[in-house]
């Protein structure tokens, strides 16, 4: 079951090397995104599209406000 | 959205998933540091004046007045220990009663900003609406500055 988090843990988890995603469309990532986030749309979120991370390393999903 | 798509990625084996529900409004909210297109555009936040002066609830209007006004500003906000607004305290407040405790006289719950409101689409309301300024705070309510209509044109 994915773990809810708040900003100081997500901060805390990406210092440790944890993998950030924000899941908005392409071109909402575009324009602003967190610090090293990768862009992976949820209408996107394939087997093949979420090969570009690594299943054993943590992973924190985003997007605008948790809606 | 983050939800199903943290749910989604544990279905194709994902071992440790989290999920930032708050996101990045509650990031870009807080003035932390972001990355794209628009970062660089010109936010309330950054240009915001943070020298403007603090009061605390229970200080008397005399002394805090005269604090204000030797600085050359008109207004003053209330916050706790936390540097949480609780308040705003202006003319002609500022020059009321000398004996009588701020928080009596205050404008309490004053409106606010967010730091990553783009700078001159907030002038523009600003100005649309007459208002000299506004504070700014983060999403959990701390002070970051006030932020003028003229404050983006100087950006």
């Amino acid at each position: 079951m994915p773990t809810a988090i708040e900003r100081n843990m997500l901060q805390r988890l990406v210092a440790e090397g944890a993998q950030l995603v924000e899941v908005l469309p392409r071109e909402e990532y575009e324009e602003e995104h967190l610090p090293g986030a990768t862009s992976l749309p949820l209408r996107q979120l394939t087997g093949d599209t979420a090969s570009i991370l690594s299943k054993t390393v943590p992973v924190i999903t985003y997007c605008w406000d948790g809606t | 959205m983050s939800v199903r798509a943290a749910w989604r990625l544990e279905t194709l084996g994902f071992e440790q998933v989290f999920r930032y529900g708050p996101g990045k409004e509650d990031w870009m909210a807080a003035g932390l540091p972001i990355e794209g297109s628009k970062a660089s555009i010109p936010r309330v936040g950054s240009v915001a004046r943070r020298d403007i002066p603090t009061c605390r609830l229970d200080e008397r209007l005399g002394g805090v007045s005269a604090r204000v006004l030797a600085t050359g500003w008109d207004q003053c906000v209330v916050v706790n220990e936390g540097n949480i607004v609780l308040g705003r305290l202006r003319r002609p407040a500022l020059e009321g009663d000398a004996d009588a405790i701020v928080e009596t006289v205050m404008e309490p719950g004053p409106v606010t900003y967010r730091p990553h409101v783009v700078a001159e689409d907030a002038a523009r309301t600003l100005a649309e609406r007459h208002v000299q300024s506004v504070l700014v705070t983060t999403g959990d309510g701390e002070l970051i500055g006030v932020f003028r209509p003229e404050d983006a044109s100087s950006a």
